[in-house]
């Protein structure tokens, strides 16, 4: 199904996938009693501060990530994506992972945890994380500046 | 081992949810930030769909004593919106609007295109160490 003006949209898959994320976020809240945020239980991982979770349940979500990730790249017989150059993801990466921790949370922690629980701090995180995504992409555009 | 079972459990369908929605192309993300030019919402389906689970989700939480495999609810009690929260917010957009990926899809697109999403995930821990840094020489 596609969306009547938007050709490239996929807005089945993305409900879908969507709905894939609200049970796992889910499972960690109802199952666990925590928050199922990407940045927060990868910091804690390493060991670098973040979720208050055992450490083992931490490397158990995150390497959970890829494998589901292989799931469905197996069963739909590939997975499009294109990636920015080996520097722009470097200078990318550096970028979200000091924004991440200062800010608390990502997508995941305050895009659908926080701002499900209408908590004021996710919400302003999240349209603020939005915002300058969209200036991001706005600026780089407007100078030419072709990534992927 | 509920907490290492649980865990996995949640990653796997949390990995499979980004890569079913797109968010594991970084294309697909950046053209839905991009709202100026050629705009793709799927990324709204995709946010919409989990928030509407986790919204009743947070219902259920005020009936259980507890969590169903474990001993007690740890939830972020914090409310006061700080620079450093903002700041910090600021920033991950900026990086999220670079490279068209946030931690969890970069995490999971290892499987995907290994050389790059390592590359991110990488610079992502550097940076999670430079602020983890940073404070342990300000405590």
């Amino acid at each position: 199904m596609s969306l009547p003006g938007f050709p490239e949209a996929a807005p089945l898959a993305g409900l879908a996938g969507g709905v894939l994320i609200g049970l796992a976020a889910a499972l960690m809240l109802l199952g666990l009693g925590r928050i199922a945020g990407v940045s927060g239980l990868a910091a804690k991982a390493v060991g670098l501060g973040g979720s208050g979770i055992a450490r083992s349940g931490a490397w158990m979500f995150v390497a959970g990530l890829p494998l589901g990730a292989l799931i469905v790249m197996l069963a739909s017989g590939g997975i499009e994506a294109s990636f920015a150059s080996p520097v722009t993801l470097a200078i990318a990466g550096l970028v979200v992972g000091i924004g991440t921790r200062l800010g608390s949370g990502c997508t995941s922690g305050h895009g659908v945890c926080g701002v499900s629980r209408l908590s004021g701090r996710s919400i302003v995180a999240t349209l603020t994380f939005m915002a300058t995504g969209l200036a991001t992409v706005a600026i780089m555009n407007a100078l030419g500046l072709e990534v992927l | 081992m509920r907490t290492a079972l649980t865990s996995i459990v949640s990653g796997v369908l949390f990995g499979a949810g980004l890569a079913l929605g797109g968010m594991t192309d970084p294309a697909r993300v950046r053209g839905f930030l991009d709202i100026f030019g050629d705009w793709d919402p799927t990324l709204a389906f995709v946010m919409g769909g989990a928030v509407i689970v986790m919204a009743i989700a947070w219902r259920i939480v005020p009936r259980l004593a507890e969590p169903v495999f474990a001993g007690e609810f740890h939830l972020p009690t914090k409310s006061d919106l700080t620079p450093r929260l903002i700041g910090g917010a600021a920033l991950f957009g900026i990086g999220w609007g670079i490279a068209g990926l946030c931690p969890g899809p970069g995490i999971a697109a290892l499987v995907i295109e290994s050389a790059a999403a390592a590359i991110f995930v990488v610079a992502m821990l550097t940076g999670m160490a430079v602020v983890r840094l940073f404070e342990g020489a300000a405590s």
